[in-house]
């Protein structure tokens, strides 16, 4: 069963008085458990794509379906509810919570599920031993490095065991060395628990790691390569 | 989740105490200034009612006509009689018979010879008596300068400044020249007890103050006053409550076409006390209702700027599922949060301040040299009704309005834009 159907995607922004095309009819699927990146050189709609997909944004023309729900018809609710019960978002930047704790950085999805605190607790420690941070707990990220921010970005998008995990630019403030770390933790978690990573790059030591990469340019698929299947 | 908000409501200083801080200030201001305008105005009306025109005055209706040409031979009679009529008609005020009067002083040296002279306002009140309240009323005790306040018959108190021009000491004789109730010349002599120094030029320039037993023995004016003024209990001037009471009085004469008959103005119908009592009503409301304005408009900017600061963390919410809605009504909470926070504590700092300056005033007499108004020397606050709610609505409702604003800045954009924003 595909998880993502993307059909005949244009995305247009307006720009002064005419508009811009971020995205010219994009056509793609993707299946359960795919390790797949989107790449391309800046400007080539990475972002735009990643942005639908995830329902913080909506198509132009075409359609796009997520978990059997079309985005461009989802309303502000429905956009939220499946964000919250089933997608993931690690961004370049980190985004964690700067006053709150790691643990509370990764409880956080699991309080607008309304999970009670032994469900809580034990997918949070879950998550927080996936990453390597059992120790750090109480730590907040301006204490943290930023390779273990990203890694605590990692245990908040995967704690909730979402079907889809979207990553933009995940390791492009990262060293090779976290960068490889956190990729390999990626890919685990994906082998493990079978989620769906779909990443946005044009960092050489992501592209290696993928499993399926599509070259984007100018808004369009420009190519596509099958590395294995999943 | 409620607790989640709060810690981070708590730890976030920029989200809770700075917040709070301004608020405070901003209300701890607006409550202070309230209290301190109507203090201020309060005051002045207060100051000009102990002295001359009390919080109700009663007369005969042909010395009201022209009152201040001080024509004791308009005044009351059978005051005695007035007096009881009044306690019994009004039973919560006080009442002090006045008599205004003028003349010359004249100086004797040894041998009697005139060694100076100089006009002089007088005025008899109530001195001698063991429960008279204008001793207190006008705290003679607080501005005499060399000498005592008088113990007996025949004793006076004369300006400071007067008696460094005349040369005059505590102790010394000095002679009164003016005329009696029915016109005829008099001189009567009175012997200089202490001086005061009000720090008011009107008054500190040739002021005779004497017991009016003692002025009716000088001026032929037994059992009558040129004025009977009235206090209201609680010692504050309240034009309503006046037109009130001068209301109830009058009607008692409506029908006695008498022109000595006895009728009763309130303070604001007295000389220029009209436009002041007038002026510090609307001051206070205006001045009040600016500031109110104003520390709203700085307040729903804080909230404003808040809020906005705040896209980043509403991204990163937003992404995680939360609702806009959720989002939105938790910041309003947090702002009512602050708002009250802030409201309390600035209100309750307003209100020590404004209670110190109401018990203590600041002293202010240095800058009141040459005042030709009789205005108070010490700055006082005065703590009414509103000073305990008004702080609130720039506190509560401004930051509120600034952070609903700023909030609806997460409806209108798109979840992307802000998105956007949270990359930057
Ligand atoms: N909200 C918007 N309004 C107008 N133009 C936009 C908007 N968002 C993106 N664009 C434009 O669409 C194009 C694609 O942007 P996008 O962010 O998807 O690129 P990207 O492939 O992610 O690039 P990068 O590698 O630099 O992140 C860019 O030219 C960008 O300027
Ligand atoms: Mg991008």
């Amino acid at each position: 069963m595909e998880i993502i159907e993307i059909k005949n995607l244009v995305k247009r922004f307006p720009m002064g008085k005419g508009e811009f095309t971020a995205l010219r009819g994009v056509d793609l699927n993707f299946g359960k458990g795919e390790f797949a990146g989107l790449i391309g050189p800046s400007g080539s709609g990475k972002t735009t794509l990643l942005n639908i997909i995830g329902s913080l944004d909506v198509p132009t023309e075409g359609s796009v379906t997520v978990l059997g729900r079309a985005i461009g018809k989802l309303n502000q609710k429905e956009a939220a509810q499946l964000r919250k019960e089933s997608l993931g978002f690690i961004f370049q930047s980190y985004n964690l919570l700067q006053v709150h704790t790691v643990y509370e950085n990764v409880e956080f999805p699991l309080l607008l599920l309304k999970l009670n605190v032994t469900e809580r607790k034990k997918m949070i420690m879950d998550a927080l031993e996936w990453v390597g941070l059992t120790d750090k707990v109480q730590s907040k990220p301006p204490q943290l490095s930023g390779g273990e921010c990203q890694r605590v970005a990692i245990a908040r998008a995967m704690v909730k065991r979402p079907s889809l995990v979207l990553a933009d630019e995940p390791t492009a403030n990262l060293d090779a060395a976290n960068s490889h770390n956190i990729l390999k933790m990626m890919e685990n978690l994906n082998q493990e628990l079978n989620t769906t990573f779909l990443f946005a790059t044009h960092d050489e030591k992501v592209i290696n790691y993928l499993h399926r990469k599509i070259f984007l340019l100018d808004g369009k698929v420009d190519n596509e390569e099958i590395i294995r299947n999943h | 989740m409620i607790k989640f908000l709060i810690k981070g409501l708590i730890r976030d200083k920029s989200r809770s105490r700075l917040p709070i801080i301004v608020v405070t200030i901003g209300v701890f201001l607006t409550v202070w200034m309230q209290a301190y305008i109507t203090g201020f105005m309060g005051e002045t009306i207060e100051l000009n009612a102990r002295f001359t025109h009390g919080h109700v005055k009663v007369m005969t209706r042909a010395y009201a006509e022209e009152m201040n040409q001080l024509p004791n031979d308009l005044a009351l009679l059978e005051v005695s009689a007035l007096r009881e009529e009044l306690s019994l008609l009004f039973p919560g005020m006080e009442w002090a018979e006045r008599i205004q009067f003028g003349g010359l002083l004249d100086i004797p040296d040894e041998s009697g010879q005139t060694r100076a002279q100089g006009p002089a306002v007088g005025m008899g009140l109530d001195l001698l008596s063991e429960n008279t309240r204008e001793v207190k009323r006008l705290e003679f005790e607080r501005v005499l300068v060399r000498g005592s306040l008088p113990k007996e018959a025949g004793e006076v108190l004369i300006s400071e400044a007067f008696s460094q021009k005349m040369l005059v000491e505590p102790g010394e004789e000095i002679t009164f020249i003016g005329s009696s109730m029915n016109g005829s010349m008099i001189m009567h002599n009175f012997t200089v007890a202490g001086t005061l120094s009000f720090g008011v030029e009107t008054l500190d320039r040739g002021t005779l103050i004497a017991d009016i037993e003692d002025v009716r023995l000088a001026l032929d004016m037994q059992d009558a006053a040129g004025e009977i003024i009235g206090f209201f209990g609680d010692g504050f001037y309240d034009d309503e409550r006046a037109y009130d009471t001068i209301k109830a009085f009058n009607a008692g004469y409506k029908d006695d076409p008498d022109e000595y008959a006895p009728v009763m103005k309130t303070l604001s119908q007295q000389g220029s006390m009209a436009t002041y009592v007038q002026m510090a009503d609307i001051w206070a409301k205006y001045i009040s209702l600016i500031f109110i304005i104003a520390m709203g408009l700085v307040l729903w900017n804080a909230g404003l700027l808040g809020g906005l600061r705040r896209y980043g963390e509403v991204g990163i919410r937003l992404a995680m599922g939360e609702e806009k809605g959720h989002i939105y009504r938790s910041m309003i909470y947090e702002s009512i949060i602050i708002g009250i926070v802030g409201s309390v504590i600035g209100t309750a700092l307003g209100l020590l301040l404004a209670w110190y300056m109401e018990t203590h005033g600041i002293n202010i007499e240095g800058m009141m040299d040459g005042a030709s108004m009789m205005m108070p020397n010490a700055i006082r606050c005065r703590i009414t009704p509103p000073a305990f709610y008004l702080g609130f609505i720039p506190g509560v409702l401004s930051t509120v309005i600034g952070t609903a604003l700023s909030g609806i800045g997460i409806y209108k954009r798109q979840t992307a834009k802000l998105f956007k924003e949270l990359e930057a």
